[in-house]
């Protein structure tokens, strides 16, 4: 879960690290935005960081094992006849029956196989995900990037817009709004679902344009002529690589919780096949009661480990950014016990 | 001073843009079926309620500029009209304030415990660090903030509730005993209490204790607290005194904004529990297309979650000297 | 003898390796004395300081040598070990006091806090003797009420100094503490350093990358590059008649103020990567006397009238042998 605070750069210290690190004992922390990843050419460090993070997602435990499940999800959810032989809404089977070898998760109280319906609904969930994320953070950007370049009262204005947004709790809003709707389609659940998390992340976005504002190779390209939107998109935007990553996988991560918990609570299209939805079910045909403790048990399981792969990975992210966050090596090995 | 206006202010605004959109999504819904219930339902309500109603949600003949108006009005006094379909006829004010206390006391209390718990669990896991739990704790904690807390309700009632029968997972009270305050009733409430409020402890605790364990760790690399060591200082003086106290600052400000999401999660822990609370009331009452209930529901959670936000903003102020003199 | 500093060595354990940031310094500090420690970014000057008051943080620690201070040896001490010692005999002055203060605490408690936890306790006592320091470096007591974000640079400063004297120690150790003030104020601030040090006995190791500003108080001076001690001695001396050839890179860098007009020449070149330093001598890549044997050998500390000189140069006067 990314911190509160509008930092996380992406990579730490270059070759000046130790030196500087040496002066005042303490580790080569880039607590400034973007502070690791400062290159005098503005537009190359977009490559330049993305090579940083796929060496640092290897070496990074946590950031594998995220990255690991996200894969394994994303492929399951693209190619679900593979795995799955079984249509997941017939209701053909016997019903309630418990796991055999013939239906691994057992089926559920209409008679449809629980591991085809956990694997084709997979689906939905990875696109909601992927599809809030990438949609709330373009926006996020946009009025974050706006509002920090524009200044003045376009700032205000943006600003008060944002805040706002944010401080109405977004959940119960996100049910007053699907209660207008009367079951939700997946589209519809990802403009809802983004239109109440954007603002999350774009004061943290506009937090790191406004640092970026002043910098030098800023105001290079300024003298050079360069106009306000080439400023803006290929020198402010690719330095801010690293915070765009962190606030995809946050929105990601939220609704993935978010779009699960409408489901549950009947706001979605219960005719869909979703992780949210066979919770749903299962709960209106009160699973545990019947002992169909697994029509509740695995999806929710999924629900966590897909949330937990964007986490992971934004947690490692953090890391990353912020070295004085990582694990702390002991120095056991060679440290002086007594001196003579 | 000033900073507390400019956060009512601020909070004043917030409220009336909750209120516009109030007015504003049934109009905007294409179609929209609830105008439809509504009127299905105009039957049921006394004079007052349909005055009130019909501003709302726009049927009738004002036009919209003077709905508005009146809605706002309304909402000034205190007026929501009545109940459609949970409790038909009911004041919806009524049935709100029957509610508010339930909430109140499992979300408040189990919030406040969750804070105070996982602020202290972050500030030891950040003041001891090294060590082998130091690289498993952390993932550890991030997973369970992922945790949905509607999920992890069910499993502890099919564990605690249907498996081994230890505890109650229905309603906040056995409904065969009359309420009053006497111990057999309070000893009661208890009970049914446990499982949601543990449910609620669990999925929250891990957002504090990693955003307190992040500041901590960030604030203990700061010369004030080497100078403390070079003071001689006792270990606990500088945890405490000079690490936590200046790290806890922009946790207070996390601690009003996540406040939106364990608003959330109250909702959906309720829901599974049956636990006849705010949270409760507002599923209901989205199930049953009861839309008075509905918006008046959604407007008190907004107004309680800025409340809760002036609040962390004041004690703030209180807790850092560099906030009292600059505004 | 207040301080014992034999072959210290400071490691960080980074991603890529460790980086020795001091290698092997030794020195001896006498009671009363000013030492001054100068050096360029990143010559580790910061980080031995650090390493002989103990207050190394991971990834950085001790990996060999010694630091006996009064007679006790340091290295290795648990900080609860260290506590009777610290700030009574031996205490610390950091560069920025903005950040070496504690924010949310006025300045009397954070006195009051390094008194109680060496055995005051009389509230009058402290309160006393924290108004007495506050007027020894030219304060009012009445700032002790104020917040560190309340009082300006030079009052933060010398309020730094003042605590650090609160139990009278033998030793301070002074962090560049005037890099963050402007030109007038950083010398009334070490005349007042050096007055009280005058009046009241301790010994200092003053860091700082000025080194003409340090070269008016100090006793001896002790030249860092790279990690290594590369000229040590009586100041005048390795002011006046500098050996080394980077001591003489650093004053011909310096313009004086009286005197012909002379074309500013620097030290071509940057300090070394210490995660890879040059073999043999350090300085041997920019050197403008370099000879074969500083790329292979490394060069030990040779007498030359009174200093020592980390250079192959004055060989013949015999290495420095603890």
């Amino acid at each position: 879960m990314a911190t509160l605070a509008p930092g996380g750069s992406g990579g730490p210290g270059g070759p000046g690290g130790p030196g500087g690190a040496a002066q005042s004992g303490q580790p080569a922390t880039a607590l400034t935005p973007g502070g690791g990843l400062m290159p005098q050419a503005g537009g190359i460090s977009g490559a330049r960081s993305l090579r940083r993070m796929t060496r640092a997602i290897r070496s990074n435990g946590k950031a594998t094992v995220g990255m690991a499940l996200l894969v394994l999800f994303c492929l399951v959810a693209l190619f679900p006849g593979v795995i799955a032989h079984d249509d997941p809404s017939a209701e053909i089977y016997g019903r309630a029956l418990a796991p055999s070898a013939r239906h691994l998760l057992g089926t559920t109280a209409f008679g449809q196989d629980i591991f085809a319906q956990v694997i084709y609904g997979a689906r939905p969930v990875v696109l909601i995900a992927i599809g809030v994320g990438l949609l709330a953070t373009v926006i996020a950007m946009l009025v974050g990037v706006a509002a920090a370049y524009l200044g003045g009262a376009w700032d205000g204005v943006l600003s008060l817009f944002t805040d706002v947004l944010l401080v109405i709790p977004a959940f119960p809003l996100l049910i007053v709004i699907a209660s207008y709707l009367h079951g939700a389609s997946t589209a519809v659940l990802i403009a809802v679902v983004t239109a109440v998390s954007w603002s999350y992340t774009a004061r943290q976005l506009r937090a790191q344009a406004l640092s970026l504002r002043n910098r030098d190779f800023l105001e290079a390209a300024r003298v050079r002529g360069e106009r306000s939107f080439y400023i803006i998109v290929v020198e402010i935007i690719p330095t801010m690589t690293s915070l765009l990553v962190a606030s995809f996988l946050t929105n990601a991560l939220y609704a993935v919780l978010f779009s699960s918990s409408l489901q549950f609570i009947g706001l979605g299209n219960p005719n869909t096949v979703s992780w949210g939805t066979m919770l749903y079910w299962a709960e209106n045909e009160e699973a545990f009661q019947t002992g169909q403790a697994l029509w509740i048990i695995v999806p929710g399981l999924c629900i966590v480990a897909l949330g937990a792969a964007f986490a992971l990975l934004n947690y490692a992210f953090d890391e990353i950014g912020n070295p004085a966050l990582r694990p702390v090596r002991s120095m056991r090995g060679k440290r002086v016990k007594r001196a003579r | 001073m000033r900073f507390v206006l400019r956060r009512l202010g601020f909070f004043v605004l917030t409220l009336w843009a909750a209120l516009t959109l109030n007015f504003a999504l049934p109009r905007l819904m294409p179609g929209s079926p609830a105008l439809a219930i509504i009127a299905n339902h105009r039957g049921s309500l006394s004079p007052q309620a349909l005055k009130v109603v019909e501003a709302q949600f726009g049927i009738g003949h004002q036009n919209v500029v003077s709905q508005y108006f009146s809605y706002l009005g309304n909402v000034a006094t205190f007026r929501f009209g009545e109940s459609l379909t949970t409790q038909p006829g009911v004041s919806v004010g009524h049935i709100v304030l029957d509610a508010i206390p339930w909430t109140l006391g499992l979300v408040g209390v189990t919030t406040v415990l969750a804070f105070i718990l996982g602020t202290g669990i972050g500030i030891v896991s950040a003041w001891r660090r090294g060590g082998r739990l130091d690289s498993i704790m952390p993932p550890i904690f991030v997973i369970m903030t992922v945790i949905p807390y509607f999920w992890l309700g069910l499993i502890l009632i099919l564990i605690f509730g249907v498996k081994l029968h230890w505890l109650p997972y229905f309603f906040t009270y056995n409904i065969t005993l009359t309420p009053g305050f006497n111990l057999a009733f309070i000893g009661n409430v208890l009970q049914h209490a446990i499982l949601p409020a543990f449910t609620l402890l669990i999925t929250t605790i891990g957002t504090w204790i990693l955003t307190m364990r992040n500041t901590m760790i960030t604030t203990l690399a700061e010369d004030y607290v080497r100078m403390a060591r070079a003071k001689g200082l006792p270990g606990r003086r500088i945890m405490l005194d000079y690490a936590a106290r200046n790290a806890m600052l922009p946790n207070l400000t996390g601690f009003a904004m996540s406040l939106g999401f364990v608003v959330g999660g109250a909702i959906l822990i309720e829901y599974v529990f049956n636990y006849e609370g705010v949270g409760y009331l507002l599923l209901s009452a989205v199930n049953n297309d009861d839309y008075p209930l509905e918006q008046a529901l959604f407007l008190l959670i907004t107004a309680a979650v800025l409340v809760a936000i002036l609040l962390s903003d004041i004690a703030t102020a209180i807790l850092d000297p560099r906030t009292r003199g600059a505004r | 003898m207040v301080l014992e500093v034999r072959d210290l060595s400071v490691e960080y354990l980074m991603e890529g390796g460790a980086v020795r940031a001091v290698d092997g310094v030794s020195f001896d500090l006498e009671p009363g004395e000013f030492l001054g420690v100068v050096g360029e970014s990143g010559c580790g000057k910061s980080t031995l300081l650090f390493a002989v008051a103990q207050l190394l943080v991971p990834p950085a620690g001790i990996t060999s040598g010694s630091v006996v201070f009064r007679g006790q040896s340091m290295v290795g001490l648990t900080d609860r070990q260290l506590a009777a010692v610290r700030w009574k005999d031996l205490s610390v002055v950091m560069q920025s006091a903005m950040n070496a203060l504690n924010p949310v605490k006025t300045i009397a408690a954070q006195f009051k806090d390094a008194m109680r936890a060496h055995g005051m306790t009389s509230k009058q006592e402290i309160a006393d003797r924290s108004a007495e320091v506050l007027r020894m470096v030219g304060i009012d007591p009445v700032h002790l009420k104020s917040y560190p974000h309340q009082l300006s640079g030079g009052m933060r400063q010398r309020s730094m100094i003042a605590m650090a004297l609160l139990l009278t120690p033998e030793l301070v150790i002074m962090d560049e503490p005037t890099s963050a003030l402007d030109v007038v104020a950083q010398r009334s601030l070490m005349v007042q350093i050096k007055e009280l040090q005058e009046q009241l006995g301790f010994a200092v190791i003053f860091v700082t990358h000025d080194m003409s500003l340090v070269s008016h108080f100090s006793d001896r001076l002790m030249v860092m590059y790279a990690g290594r001690v590369d000229e040590f001695g009586p100041t005048r001396q390795v002011f006046d008649s500098p050996q080394h050839p980077y001591t003489i890179g650093l004053m011909e860098a310096f313009p004086s103020i009286r005197g012909p007009r002379v074309p500013l020449t620097g030290i071509p070149g940057s300090p070394p990567n210490l995660a890879s330093p040059p073999p043999g001598c350090r300085f041997a890549p920019r050197c403008p006397k370099v000879m074969t044997r500083c790329h292979e050998e490394t060069p030990e500390l040779y007498h030359v009238n009174g200093t020592l000189v980390r250079c192959f140069l004055h060989a013949d006067g015999g290495a420095d042998h603890d």
